[in-house]
């Protein structure tokens, strides 16, 4: 294993400037001494960042909270671990790879671009920004999304994603695109939703989706949303079979709350 | 001769607020209440009164209020207010004291002594609101593993299992006869367990005709020592059958319906002369010894072609374990166990409040005995006997048993009061009377909301303690003392119920 | 007369990381790269136990019981004593071919490490004993090892197989048993662990194992207290008190005694919900049905994803609602399996495919060359 980084030679040997971005490699740093680092890249002003040789480093991008609102632009490649961009205020960060669990915790502004897959709880409380995952998503996916103001989160998955989707959610926009044709197989899908819409393109039986969902087709308002973020996601990822006009010609379903309170008649004086 | 007993209960009316509707006087059946012409006013003879609150509740002005009368004896630690008038009592009467309810004298109850866990970071708690919980039950024999066969490219399963009940919840009705209840109490018991997934128990009275087509799934008919209604049609048109050997309110005795309870239609159920008196006898008089209780259990396996599962009911004594392990091994499929607390429609008072053991040390001593032995899956174990809310039942549970009968809980969702003079047949909330007076007043489908709401109510609050437990399938927290820890006990009492003191 | 109070258990609470890695095509491989995977999942673990499970590592007494042995105790002169008691107790049971001390290097940073020590032996069988099956007698005479002869403890006791496990991070485990260069097996799993009792002994580390199975476990299981009264009727004493004990017990009683595949296996350990068992087919619901009544107390209840070893196979499962994490890869014949994503990239960067089993369905490695028709195994001889 190579020796951990230390002392000022040694970070600055990581560290290569060219072609507007500044590149760091990651190969046997730590967690707190790579996001160190971003911490430091971030304060003297550097905006554009790619970290190669990542793998299993937490928290990337949690660190860099700035009062002054500075924004980096982060690529990330290799296997970052888990709870990537939690808390993440504002920066953009694109993973050339899969992400493991965790991504976006308690995100509140921002965009996370995964090149692949993620793993459980993804974008869990997240309250603002947008996450785009080009392939499938694991267990808890966007539970307790909120919505607050102005502040509408948005989560775009290419594939499906497993039980649980959007358990307790309050707020925001999930969608699902089933690319490739796949089913969608998760249960308990929405339950304990009280807020927010889920669009899935495909079918759904009754039995997957929790006592508190409605399920009904788009409306216009409901379209034009999905149109924009159909838009928007395959921007990110260029090389798809898919165009547009060819994900939107499959039916799409909405996934909505039966009631702001569902539990009112539960309780007893 | 001028009774020397002073009254057990104090009526007092509000004169300003009574207006005279008479309502009282009409609702009680003890005579209590009655009008004075002369005066245009209530008049109340304290010394009937039995304290069920029937007047109290019903009156519209709220006027009246009935609480129970304060001693006047100087305060004695050993001669209670109760053990003197029991005494005078059969001084003056020369009889055996009755009554009815459970046992109410202050044994230690060690439900109010068990605490909960609730799982915290190491493992998460389980959301019954929004993630899977399930509280299926089954009672019956299950064989100690099961062998498969692969079979056109799947699996077939080859060992064959005995019949077993399938409830939704671990909650039953215990046995409470036609005969010592009203018809419609009867009746609202049978709706509210088809309707939640659950069974009631017919106690001895048998099975009303007219009720087997709808309620025979949902029943668990009891052979008792008298036989009343036996033949093969009741035991067929059943889910189970029960034997009852004992009960936990008078163990040892036998049970006694007066004639005037007797009336046709309990007389048709029964398969009695009407007026009789239905008696029970203190044992089955063919069952002396472990082995009579074995030709007994398989003589009605037969008479059910194998088909349902046999149950034993026993009440909680001093060597019951070795006594359940020989009912395991004698072929029942279920051992109902009922503790000191068991409610009846009436027993003498000395056995009810001094014959028989708690129990929360009953079940789990027989689950520990069972499994000690190896033989825990032969037979489902019921608790029964004073459980009063669903923390209760989870602890039942957790202490080794499968599933809990309530009794008295049901009675009080009905309306019960716990006034105790189920014995005298003039129950004035119609639960326990015969005359259709007062057992009209009990409204069946009202009664069947009740009981249902119960057990939706405690369903639910069994779901939150079993997610905060971490628990999601209620078959793990079976025997599982883990999740128990006692409080103000003694050591010997905690090393019986197997659990640790709080803090250990 | 003082009365005895009944001896009440502490169950160890623990939460850690998993990984496994299998050649489906049975090559042998050293535990170096399995090390290095498990070392990335450092911040899992607390330093208070690290271990392995390797399969097909000793190739030359492959038809021998490998018993691992571990002699702890305060003193030099306690592991001693306690080494005589069970060598003379192995000698009467026992045909020892061979035994020797298992090698370590002592630069890890390891502590209190008690003497360890290998075995490779037959039963001798006598009197009545002749009925029993080699494995029963086997699982027997360990029982008795570990519950009567103090400070000694069998870790592992499969054939062609061994356990190496102790107090200290996984990779110092590794470094400490020599595991990246003196053993080539086909199976690695590994585990590093995070135990809430502070209490740490080297006999409590994962891998558990009894016979040929061993489990790596991370989780914490709510029905321990259940699963464990049912399985002390079958005769398996939980001494260690820990829930990886409870699972292993379970894996051996229902698929080496009872026979039961482990497609079955894993439904009672983490079956479908009613709900689902309700809506299917007549003739599954009736298996199904028929599985939780009858082994409703086997529920493992509570978070858990397990790698579960066995000879010519690596199975890995998690709790019915996955609760902990575990993702399974493939690359060519290797298989793996692991608590986190990037530990696997670290063994393989290249992935063919990578996903996240459903909760309660078994992930199931083979060995490939040992496999006829769809269902049936030839037992590796």
């Amino acid at each position: 294993m190579e020796q951990h980084a230390s002392g000022e030679e040694s970070r600055r040997a990581r560290i290569e400037e060219g072609a507007g971005w500044t590149e760091v490699d990651a190969s046997g740093l730590e967690t707190r001494e790579l996001n160190d680092l971003l911490w430091e890249l971030m304060n003297s002003g550097v905006a554009k960042v790619k970290i190669k040789n990542v793998c299993g480093q937490r928290y990337i991008g949690t660190r860099l909270y700035s009062p002054e609102k500075r924004r980096m632009e982060i690529e990330i490649f290799g296997t970052p671990g888990n709870d990537l961009g939690a808390f993440l205020s504002g920066h953009k960060l694109r993973i050339h790879g899969n992400a493991q669990d965790g991504l976006g915790n308690t995100m509140d502004d921002g965009e996370i671009v995964v090149e692949g897959r993620a793993g459980d709880v993804l974008g869990m409380s997240m309250r603002g920004g947008k996450i785009f995952v080009r392939d499938n998503a694991g267990y808890r996916t966007a539970l307790h999304m909120k919505e607050y103001e102005d502040k509408r989160p948005m989560v775009v998955i290419g594939g499906s994603s497993q039980d649980f989707l959007g358990e307790y959610m309050a707020g925001g926009i999930l969608i699902l695109l089933g690319l490739g044709e796949i089913p969608h197989r998760g249960n308990f899908i929405g339950t304990g939703m009280h807020g927010g819409a889920i669009y899935l393109r495909g079918t759904l039986e009754d039995t997957q989706v929790g006592k508190e969902v409605t399920i009904s087709p788009l409306d216009e308002a409901d379209r034009q949303i999905v149109e924009k973020a159909v838009a928007e996601f395959l921007e990110r990822f260029a090389e798809q079979d898919y165009t547009k006009e060819k994900i939107m010609e499959k039916e799409f379903i909405r996934l909505s709350p039966a009631s702001k309170r569902p539990y009112e008649k539960l309780y007893a004086y | 001769m001028k009774s020397f007993l002073f009254p057990e209960f104090q009526v007092i009316r509000d004169e300003a607020t009574c207006d005279h509707c008479r309502g009282c006087e009409r609702q009680c059946s003890f005579g209590t209440h009655s009008y004075d012409p002369v005066h245009d006013r209530m008049l109340s003879d304290e010394y009937k009164c039995a304290g069920c609150q029937r007047c109290v509740t019903f009156c519209p002005k709220d006027a009246v209020v009935v609480r129970p009368n304060q001693s006047v004896y100087r305060p004695n630690a050993s001669w209670s207010r109760e053990k003197i008038e029991d005494l005078k009592k059969q001084a003056e009467t020369g009889g055996v004291i009755l009554t009815g309810c459970g046992n109410d004298k202050p044994f230690r109850i060690y439900w109010d002594h068990i605490v909960l866990n609730a799982s915290q970071v190491t493992n998460p708690s389980i959301d019954p609101l929004r993630e899977p919980m399930e509280l299926r039950t089954f009672l019956g024999s299950k064989p100690d593993f099961l062998d498969v066969e692969k079979e056109n490219g799947g699996l077939e399963l080859t060992t064959r299992i005995g019949p077993n009940l399938v409830l939704e919840m671990p909650i039953l009705f215990s046995a409470m006869s036609y005969g010592a209840i009203s018809y419609n109490a009867f009746n609202a018991l049978a709706m509210a367990a088809c309707r939640n997934g659950t069974f009631f128990n017919t106690g001895e009275g048998g099975m009303p005709r007219e009720m087997r087509a709808e309620f025979g799934r949902c029943a668990i008919v009891q052979v008792a020592s008298g036989r009343f209604g036996i033949d093969a049609e009741y035991l067929n048109c059943a889910a189970a059958v029960e034997i009852k050997v004992g009960q936990g309110a008078k163990p040892g005795i036998g049970g006694h319906l007066p004639g005037e309870k007797v009336s046709p239609l309990v007389a048709a159920t029964r398969m009695i002369p009407a007026g009789t008196d239905a008696i029970s006898p203190a044992p089955h008089h063919d069952i002396y010894s472990i082995e009579d209780l074995s030709m007994l259990i398989y003589a009605l396996k037969e008479a059910t072609n194998y088909e349902k599962p046999i149950s034993v009911k026993i009440a909680a004594v001093h060597n019951f374990a070795a006594i359940g392990s020989g009912i395991a091994r004698a072929g029942a499929d279920i051992i109902a166990i009922d503790g000191l607390r068991g409610g009846t429609g009436a027993a003498p008072k000395a056995i009810r409040d001094n014959v028989g053991i708690p129990i929360e040390l009953a079940v789990s001593a027989l689950d520990r005995r069972l499994r000690d032995e190896g033989i825990r899956n032969r037979c489902s174990i019921v608790a029964a006997g004073g459980i009063r809310c669903s923390a209760d039942v989870i602890k039942a549970i957790a202490l080794g048993a499968d599933a809990v009968y309530i009794g008295t809980s049901a009675l009080i969702a009905m309306g019960c009061n716990l006034c105790q003079k189920c014995y005298t047949g003039k129950c004035n909330w119609g639960i326990c009377a015969q005359d259709p007076r007062l057992a009209g007043r009990l409204n069946k489908d009202i009664a069947a909301n009740r009981l249902s709401n119960l057990l939706a109510a405690w369903s639910h609050e069994i779901m939150e303690m079993l997610g905060g437990m971490g628990i999601n399938a209620i078959e793990s927290l079976r025997g599982n003392r883990d999740h128990l820890r006692g409080i103000g006990l003694y050591e010997w009492e905690l090393d019986v119920l197997g659990i640790k003191g709080a803090g250990e | 007369m003082p009365r005895k109070r009944r001896q009440l258990y502490t169950k160890e609470i623990c939460a850690c990381s998993i990984c496994g890695a299998m050649s489906r095509d049975g090559e042998r491989f050293t535990g170096a790269s399995v090390a290095k995977a498990i070392a990335n999942m450092h911040v899992r673990g607390n330093g208070l136990g690290g271990g392995f499970a390797a399969y097909g590592i000793y190739p030359q007494y492959q038809d021998y019981y490998a018993f691992h042995l571990m002699y702890t105790g305060s003193s030099w002169e306690a592991k001693r004593y306690a080494k005589e008691e069970c060598d003379s107790f192995l000698a009467e049971s026992f045909d020892v071919v061979h035994d020797e001390e298992i090698p370590h290097g002592d630069e890890a940073m390891v502590k209190d490490p008690p003497l360890v020590w290998r075995y490779f032996v037959a039963p001798d069988k006598k009197g009545d004993e002749i009925f029993v099956s080699d494995d029963d007698y086997v699982v027997q005479k360990i029982m008795q090892v570990n519950t009567k002869i103090e400070n000694a403890y069998v870790f592992s006791s499969g054939k062609n197989m061994g356990v190496f496990k102790g107090v200290g991070y996984p990779e110092e485990i590794a470094e400490y048993f020599l595991l990246d260069h003196l053993y080539q097996g086909y199976i690695w799993t590994a585990h590093g662990r995070f135990p809430t009792n502070t209490q740490a002994w080297w006999g409590g580390a994962h891998p558990f194992s009894l016979l040929d199975t061993t489990v790596v476990h991370n989780g914490e299981i709510s029905s321990y207290g259940t699963n464990r009264w049912y399985l002390e009727m079958y005769g398996y004493a939980c001494t260690l008190q820990t829930d990886t004990e409870v699972i292993t017990y379970a894996a051996d009683l229902l698929m080496r005694r009872q026979h039961l595949p482990i497609e079955l296996v894993a439904k009672i350990l983490a079956p479908p919900i009613w709900n689902s068992i309700d809506r299917m087919n007549e003739k599954e619901k009736k298996l199904l049905t028929a599985l939780r009544m009858v082994y409703g107390p086997m529920l493992m209840n509570g978070p858990f994803s397990i790698i579960i070893g066995q000879s010519g196979r690596m199975i890995g499962l998690t709790d019915r609602i996955r609760l902990r994490p575990l993702t399974a890869a493939t690359r060519g014949d290797m298989f793996y399996l692991s608590s986190e994503e990037a530990a696997l990239r670290l063994i393989s960067p290249q992935l063919d495919q990578v996903w996240t089993p459903n909760g309660g369905e078994p992930v199931i490695g083979e060995l490939k060359s040992a496999k006829v028709g769809r269902d049936e195994v030839i037992p590796l001889s």
